[in-house]
């Protein structure tokens, strides 16, 4: 085993298993924390991966800003740790049903699927090249991404102004 | 390109390893006298009243709300920081583009008052 | 720098291992000499001498006072989430600590020469960000919790400045990677990126007035970004005792303390780096190389934390209005300003 191989592993168990504590935590405040090491551990498989660029993305949206509103938000609520996280089980037998044929499609897809395993042509510097691809072949989406953001603003300041009325 | 980031993954472990170091030290020489006010919460000497965990003002999640448009829109900025010298006019005139949507939308959310603090 | 482990230790682990340790070589002793530095400009700045029977003039202090943690008991309060209390001093030092990996200390080292650079460095503070929300939280405190929240909101409004101002040096260099800026910037004081950087005579005299907004900006939002005064709401002591780490004690408390020192120097080598020519020595080809460019940007770095300094002592907090006002309505619409003109210029 090199040295990259036991970093991914390393990586792969730390994302899995924050993961499984946002899943399975009681503790609301421990779930939204565990999924700081979550989007960590999957920044170091993006790098791991060559796309560097997108790793840092990652830290710099989920971590900076994305589990900071979810934290927030969950100051927001009042008594956060009284908070009944867990709902009761019903209709167990339809739900293992979904699940399973769910998995087992999926499994199949995995080993189905005759993957490529070429090495990644080792690219110079990513984010010139993400900054010249979205200006020129990707630049519908990007100019219409602005639009989204624009309404995602004025959705903001609409919730602000309720706020203030009230 | 991976070995460049191997330091950071050696730092962040340097990094923990020495602050697990310095922990241990301290448990090592400090003394353990535990006492009831001791582990108390500090209130300014006063007996602590309720807990802390409150609900917070809706301002503080407005603040994340924009960070997090305005810091998608740095991410976009950034590659195209790097590149658009070598797409000369046309990459300036789009990211323009881009740009002066985002600052109608500034303009709004400052005239709506949602940039004020009060 | 890793060229000559190589021929030293050959092509194994330990390369890297050696190199990752260097900013922790050199974020301790400046640790020390940041808090003594402190002391004493701030005793002066008001006509007080600070620590005097420690080694000569106190020097020793920091060293003392660093003894003096280690022997404090460490205490969780009863009320804390343990765990969390025990994890966030790790993670705010982790988040200016690890920054240090992509500043570049000297022509021949950079911690980890990646091409984002100080984009990594804006994405890795965010770690500290969590941190502190953890440690005010976890801390079950109402100093604490009120402090972090100020802290957080804080530091996310400034963090737009600081990476749009960022990007007015990136723009001009066309790099991340602060290695490169840095050589961008070679040849003496009039290549810097503050005076326009190495540009034609009439396009440095165009770009002048945004790079020194830019400048400025970048610094001020630095001071903001590492809660110091006039930006340190979140601590303010006649209001919120000591902030997120008023339950800290010992070693915890101390790593706290280390975190912010790293930090003031983080953003004065971010700064140093982007604007003001990073390890390149003023005059020129005089006094460069290895040693001398080590020998510049700590000189630099220095002057800026000296900086950090002098304003704390010399103006007072601002409100949390200000604050805002100043982030959303003063400095990002003149970053935007200075992006545009920056990038006419330049394609023009």
């Amino acid at each position: 085993m090199d040295l990259f191989t036991i970093v991914f592993y390393f990586l792969a168990i730390i994302t899995l298993g924050a993961g499984a504590v946002v899943v399975f935590s009681r503790n609301i405040i421990h779930a939204a924390f565990a999924l700081l090491f979550a989007f960590f551990g999957v920044a170091g498989l993006y790098v791991l991966l060559m796309a560097d660029f997108i790793a840092i993305t990652q830290l710099m949206i989920y971590v900076g800003g994305i589990l900071v509103l979810v934290l927030f938000g969950v100051m927001l609520t009042s008594q956060v740790l009284d908070v009944q996280m867990k709902s009761g089980t019903i209709q167990t037998f339809p739900a293992v049903l979904v699940v399973s044929a769910l998995a087992g499609t999926l499994v199949g897809i995995f080993w189905s699927t005759p993957w490529k395993t070429t090495a990644a042509a080792p690219m110079e510097v990513t984010a010139a090249k993400i900054g010249e691809m979205l200006l020129t072949s990707y630049l519908l989406p990007f100019e219409i991404a602005s639009v989204v953001l624009l309404a995602a603003l004025i959705g903001a300041a609409l919730i602000a102004r309720r706020e203030k009325n009230a | 390109m991976l070995e460049s980031y191997l330091p950071i993954f050696f730092m962040i472990a340097g990094g923990i390893a020495f602050g697990v170091v310095m922990l241990k030290l301290n448990e090592f020489f400090g003394p353990r006298r535990p006492t009831e006010e001791k582990f108390s919460t500090y209130e300014s000497g006063m007996e602590p009243v309720r807990t802390a965990r409150e609900r917070f003002s809706v301002k503080f999640y407005m603040v994340a709300v924009l960070f997090i448009l305005f810091d998608i829109e740095v991410v976009f900025l950034y590659p195209w920081a790097v590149s658009f010298r070598e797409l000369g006019y046309q990459g300036f005139v789009t990211m323009f583009v881009f740009i002066v949507i985002l600052l109608i939308g500034l303009y709004y959310v400052w005239r709506k008052g949602a940039l004020e603090w009060d | 720098m890793y060229e000559l482990l190589h021929d030293l230790l050959g092509d194994s682990l330990l390369v890297y291992v050696i190199g990752a340790a260097l900013p922790l070589l050199f974020v301790l002793p400046f640790a020390v000499v940041a808090v003594l530095l402190e002391m004493k400009v701030s005793a002066h700045m008001q006509d007080r001498v600070a620590y005097m029977y420690t080694g000569w003039h106190g020097v020793l202090q920091p060293v003392a006072d660093i003894l003096k943690l280690l022997q404090k008991e460490d205490t969780v309060p009863a009320a804390a989430d343990k765990f969390l209390f025990r994890l966030a001093p790790f993670l705010v030092f982790m988040g200016g600590y690890a920054g240090f990996a992509a500043l570049p200390f000297s022509s021949a080292y950079i911690g980890s020469n990646i091409d984002l650079g100080v984009f990594y460095i804006l994405a890795v503070s965010s770690l500290a960000v969590i941190g502190l929300m953890m440690s005010g939280w976890a801390s079950n405190n109402k100093w604490s919790l009120f402090g972090a929240m100020r802290s957080v909101a804080q530091i996310i409004s400034y963090e737009i400045p600081s990476a749009l101002s960022i990007l007015v040096a990136v723009m001009i260099v066309g790099s991340l990677n602060l290695q490169e800026v840095s050589k961008f910037q070679e040849g003496g004081i009039q290549n810097w990126i503050v005076f326009g950087g190495p540009m034609p005579l009439l396009q440095k005299l165009l770009l002048l007035p945004f790079t020194i907004t830019a400048f400025f900006i970048l610094f001020l939002a630095g001071i903001a970004e590492v809660n110091r005064t006039p930006f340190d709401l979140p601590e303010a002591e006649s209001e919120l005792v000591q902030g997120y780490n008023t339950e800290y004690s010992g070693m915890k408390f101390a790593i706290f303390y280390l975190a912010e020192f790293a930090n003031m120097f983080l953003v004065s080598g971010i700064v140093v780096s982007l604007y003001l020519g990073g390890w390149t020595s003023p005059f020129g080809d005089v006094m460069s190389g290895p040693i001398w460019s080590f020998f510049w940007f700590v000189a630099k770095g220095m002057f800026f934390v000296f900086l950090q300094v002098w304003i704390r002592w010399t103006l007072p907090r601002l409100r949390v209005d200000q604050l805002m006002y100043t982030s959303w309505k003063v400095l990002t619409p003149f970053l935007f300003v200075c992006i545009f003109a920056v990038g006419l210029i330049l394609v023009l």
